[in-house]
This record gives structure tokens, C-alpha cells and sequence, in this order.
């Protein structure tokens, strides 16, 4: 190595030096201490003394004696695979429309965008508000149109297509990315096309849809990785009620950890989350090469 | 025909905007409202009376002041930790030449997929018996909510101002290293003067992220007077649930910085979003 070289090199690890430390003590330490607390009974707070390693036993219980962890596994796994579709078509439809050239395009881009920007207690707040059976204006609009006025959050049945109808309002960020994505489709395939006297749905399918496909792609991972998230909105909104029916698996977690202190069977849960999430990302991935067009790239 | 779809779109654009913007409407004419007014039925959107007195209410009701407070010093804090080490960070992995760099920096991009859950229990642990180490409190104060922000931050952050620095021309940087200039100062004088709108992009969705964070909050702070304007609201709502009109103007402030913020850099939020999206 040149002497100029080892002076970059040492730079490079200097100026790289916060986040190597943050990945060693805040990310790849904890990892590890985490996976091994996973096999441990522990409240986190008392001494190590405490500490107890019990095996597999967490998983055992988890998986064979906790109907809370199969309901929250339940209910997160529905609410993925609900919401992840529903925004995703929203997302794509909203963005479609905006892309016909209309005038206003700024407006409605902001009003659809706004949403999405906006969390937290305060957005729940406005929902729980919303979505009152007796004064908020959903029940009201539906009791004008003489429609059937549902219990929303105080009905099991219910409860969760109110998060649902949430994740559904906050896809103006998914929706910008589509825009984005459409807006570098070049014209010349569209032209080629219609001269090929195909029709705007045979366009959609065969020009826009592949050459948007690896933006989908994008959107598909993170939105199931968020839709394993939610937190904030159950916990302020229902705590997990009523009848465990919005007991989502973040929420869960947290009790465990953060109200009951049972740090090993927390972390026996975070392990659980990841493989789950791990396992339908490469799900995706794989699936990516039937669907996903990359462009420069041959078709096979 | 093509007359027809236009104004289907249109219609269509409408109906879609008025959903997407009703709940802040609905919120806004509730936080102005008498108490009778807001359980009235039927509801009506316009205020009458208007009563301004809400919101002099909901601040009044909570320390409502220092919440505001220790939510700006922290979300502020934070935001220059990401920004100063983020962008070091970055620039090792854009430009700087060394061993095991393509490595980390795939490291990096994967453990943007790792749930935060799977981390948070034993840095929960560490913060906790830090203490007995030295001597000092971790949990109950700021350090935890703000020290990673010091550590590089979030990866995606890392990741955006990397391929902005990626974009600029290597030629003046080299240039200004042939007239003497030292790595650092080639990195304060030329790429952040350049950067401008990445470092833009960054400052506004991490203040934004680290505005709306409840969950840290919620795990690390246990006093009242230290406690963030997002517990404090959630705080209001167990103590004053009944009384909506406030609720909803306490909710009003609490997000009028983001939505202030939002109406002020929606450029570079647009950018950031499709540049992480796209390249992504």
C-alpha cells in the first residue's frame, strides 16, 4: 500500500468511524446479546445473577401455550396482508391519475402527500375522533346516506379495518415514489405502442406496469416490512383492545418487555418478527425475477 | 369519449382529495368548538361560536410549554447528530478508499430491513445497567434518544446523502486536493457547500421522524417534566378524554410544527422521497 493510500484508508475508517461504532454497540452487539436473551428469563433490571437461562423454553411457550402471541400474530398477519395490497393499488391509481396531465397536479400531489407526513399520538387522536360510533362524522356520513353505522373501534369485527382504512390514507409517500417512477417511462414506448394499435389498457399492461415493475417491487418490501410496525396508533388508540381483536405483534412485544419486564420472552419475540419478516422479503425477492423488468436487461 | 374520462378523473382526483383531507377539517372544526357543540348532533363543520379559548386551554392544562421544549431540544439535537455524522459517514462510503468499505456498506443496507424490535430490548438493557458502570443515569434522560442520532443515525439517511456525494463531480475535488487541501477540509469547504439539498432533504424527514417518535419516549423517560410533547398528549388524552375540543386543539398544535414544515419543504421532501424510492 502507497503511503497515499494508507492516509485514505485511515481517513475512510475515521470519517466512517461514528456508524462503525453505532453498528458494533447499538446493532450488532444487541443482536447477539438479544438472540441469547432469547433463551434466558430475565427482567433486565436486576443483576445478571438473575439471569436465568431456561433453553427454548420461551419459543416453546410462545408458540404452544400463548393464544395473546397467536391473536397478535393473527391480527398483524391480516392487517399485512389486507393493507399492504389495498395501499399498493391505492398508491398506484392515485399516482395514475396524477399522471394524466391534469391541472392542479401541485394541489392534489400536497393534499395526497400531506397524510402520509403527519403521525403519531396526535394523527390517532384525530382518528379515535373520527371514528366514534356516536359523535364522529364517519358514523355520521353513513348514517346520511341510511348505510349501516358499524361499532368501529368498540366492535371486534370491526376494529381492525379502522388501522386498515389508516395505512390506506397514508400512502401519499408510496404514491410520490409511483409518481416519480412514472414520470421517467419514456414517451417513445407509449408512441410505439399505440402505433402497435394497442389500446390504453393494453398499454398499461404491457408498457407502463413492467416499466414501473421494480418501483412496485420497491414498495411491496417496504410496506410489508412497515405494516410488522405499528405501534403507536394501538397503542394510543384501542391498547390492543377490544378482546385482543388490534393486539398487533409490535404492541405485544412492548407489554411484554416494557410493562411486564419479561426481557427473554420479549426477545424470543423480536427473533420470531424477524425471521417472519426475513422470510417474506426473500419471498418477494424470489418472486422478483417473474415480475420485476429491469431495463437493459433481456427478457428470458 | 376522451371528453368523458377527463372529467371522470377529475371527479375522481376531487372525491379522493376531500377524503384525504376531511380528518384534519373534522379536527380542526371540533378543536373550535364548545363542548356542547362537539357532541351535538347533527354535527356541523362550521364552529358556532367559534371559541379560541380552546386552545389557550389546552396549553394551559399541561406543561404544555416545556413539553414543546424538551421535544425541540431533542428532535433539534438529533437532527444535527444525523446531519454532522451522517454525512462523514457518507462520504467515507461515496468517496474514501478502504479496506472492507463494499462490505460495511452492504452491512449497512441490510440492517435497514432489521426490525428496531430485535435491537431495542438489549440496548434497553445496556442503558439501564450502564449505570452501575458509571455512576451516572442513561435512562431517564435525554442520552439514549439522542446518542444514536451522534452514531450516524439511520442508515437510509446514510445511504441518500451517499449518492448525492456519489453525483458530484470527483473533478473538484481533486482539483482542490492538488492545491493542498486536506481530506476534511476538501469535505467542509466543497461537497457540503454542494449538497445543500441533500443535507435539506435529510434535516426535514429526520426531524419529522424524530418528532413523531413515541415509542423511545415511551421507554426512556419517566418523569413528567422531561417527558415529549407526543406523552404529553397522550397523557392529556388519559386525564381529559372527555373534553374533545381540547384534545383536538392540543392535537392541532402538536402537529402544526410538522405541517409548517411540510408546507415550507415540500420540495425537498418530494425529492427525498422519489431518490430513496427510486435508486432504492
Amino acid at each position: 500500500m502507497t503511503k497515499q493510500a494508507r492516509r485514505e484508508a485511515i481517513e475512510g475508517v475515521l470519517f466512517a468511524s461514528p456508524w462503525l461504532i453505532g453498528f458494533l454497540v447499538l446493532t450488532a452487539g444487541p443482536m447477539i446479546a438479544s438472540f441469547l436473551l432469547s433463551f434466558t428469563r430475565w427482567d433486565g433490571i436486576s443483576p445478571f445473577s438473575a439471569l436465568r437461562w431456561i433453553g427454548a423454553d420461551n419459543y416453546g411457550r410462545l408458540l404452544h401455550q400463548d393464544p395473546s402471541f397467536i391473536k397478535a400474530l393473527r391480527n398483524t398477519g391480516f392487517y399485512a396482508m389486507v393493507s399492504v395490497p389495498l395501499g399498493m393499488c391505492a398508491a398506484l391509481a392515485l399516482a395514475l391519475m396524477l399522471n394524466q396531465r391534469v391541472r392542479g397536479l401541485a394541489i392534489f400531489r400536497t393534499i395526497f402527500y400531506l397524510p402520509s407526513v403527519v403521525s403519531g399520538v396526535a394523527t390517532s387522536m384525530l382518528w379515535l375522533w373520527l371514528f366514534n360510533p356516536s359523535f364522529g362524522g364517519i358514523n355520521f356520513v353513513l348514517h346520511s346516506l341510511r348505510l349501516p353505522e358499524p361499532g368501529w373501534l368498540s366492535d371486534e369485527g370491526t376494529a381492525m379495518w379502522v388501522f386498515i382504512f389508516m395505512s390506506v390514507w397514508g400512502v401519499g409517500n408510496t404514491m410520490l415514489i409511483n409518481l416519480a417512477g412514472l414520470q421517467e417511462v419514456p414517451e417513445h414506448l407509449y408512441e410505439a405502442a399505440a402505433l402497435d394499435g394497442a389500446g390504453s389498457l393494453l398499454r398499461f399492461r404491457h408498457v407502463t406496469l413492467p416499466m414501473l415493475s421494480p418501483t412496485l417491487f420497491f414498495n411491496l418490501i417496504m410496506g410489508i416490512i412497515g405494516s410488522f410496525q405499528v405501534f403507536t396508533s394501538a397503542y394510543v388508540m384501542t391498547g390492543g383492545g377490544p378482546n385482543e381483536a388490534t393486539l398487533f405483534y409490535v404492541l405485544y412485544l412492548y407489554q411484554k418487555a416494557f410493562e411486564q419486564f419479561q426481557m427473554g420472552y420479549a426477545s424470543a419475540m423480536a427473533w420470531i418478527l424477524f425471521a417472519i419478516v426475513l422470510a417474506l422479503t426473500l419471498l418477494v425477492i424470489r418472486s422478483s425475477k417473474a415480475w420485476v423488468h429491469y431495463e437493459g436487461e433481456r427478457a428470458s | 369519449m376522451k371528453w368523458v374520462s377527463r372529467v371522470g378523473v377529475y371527479a375522481l382526483l376531487i372525491f379522493c382529495s376531500v377524503l384525504f383531507i376531511t380528518p384534519f377539517l373534522f379536527a380542526l372544526s371540533s378543536s373550535l368548538k364548545k363542548l356542547d357543540g362537539v357532541y351535538a348532533y347533527p354535527p356541523s363543520l362550521i364552529p358556532n361560536p367559534i371559541q379560541w379559548s380552546n386552545y389557550h386551554k389546552a396549553v394551559t392544562a399541561l406543561p404544555f410549554g416545556q413539553f414543546l421544549l424538551n421535544s425541540a431540544v431533542i428532535t433539534l439535537t438529533c437532527v444535527a447528530g444525523q446531519l454532522v455524522t451522517g454525512a462523514l459517514v457518507a462520504y467515507s462510503f461515496a468517496r474514501l478508499r478502504w479496506p472492507g468499505r463494499d462490505l460495511m456498506f452492504l452491512v449497512l443496507l441490510s440492517t435497514m430491513m432489521l426490525p428496531g424490535q430485535v435491537t431495542m430490548i438489549p440496548t434497553f438493557i445496556l442503558w439501564t445497567h450502564l449505570r452501575d458502570f458509571t455512576g451516572i443515569d442513561w435512562v431517564g434522560t435525554y442520552k439514549p434518544l439522542i446518542i444514536p442520532s451522534f452514531l450516524g443515525g439511520a442508515p437510509i439517511y446514510i445511504f441518500l446523502l451517499r449518492q448525492f456525494f456519489k453525483g458530484i463531480p470527483i473533478e473538484l475535488e481533486d482539483a482542490a486536493r492538488i492545491d493542498g487541501c486536506s481530506t476534511i477540509q476538501i469535505f467542509w469547504r466543497i461537497v457540503l457547500p454542494l449538497s445543500r439539498p441533500a443535507l435539506t432533504t435529510v434535516a426535514v424527514l429526520s426531524f419529522i421522524g424524530h418528532w413523531h417518535d413515541f415509542m423511545g419516549p415511551l421507554i426512556y423517560l419517566d418523569r413528567v417534566e422531561k417527558y415529549t410533547l407526543q406523552l404529553g398528549l397522550r397523557m392529556f388524552q388519559t386525564v381529559n378524554g372527555g373534553f374533545t375540543h381540547y384534545l383536538m386543539a392540543a392535537s392541532i398544535l402538536v402537529l402544526l410544527p410538522v405541517l409548517i414544515l411540510f408546507f415550507v419543504a415540500q420540495k425537498q421532501l418530494v425529492q427525498g422521497i422519489t431518490v430513496t424510492g427510486i435508486k432504492g
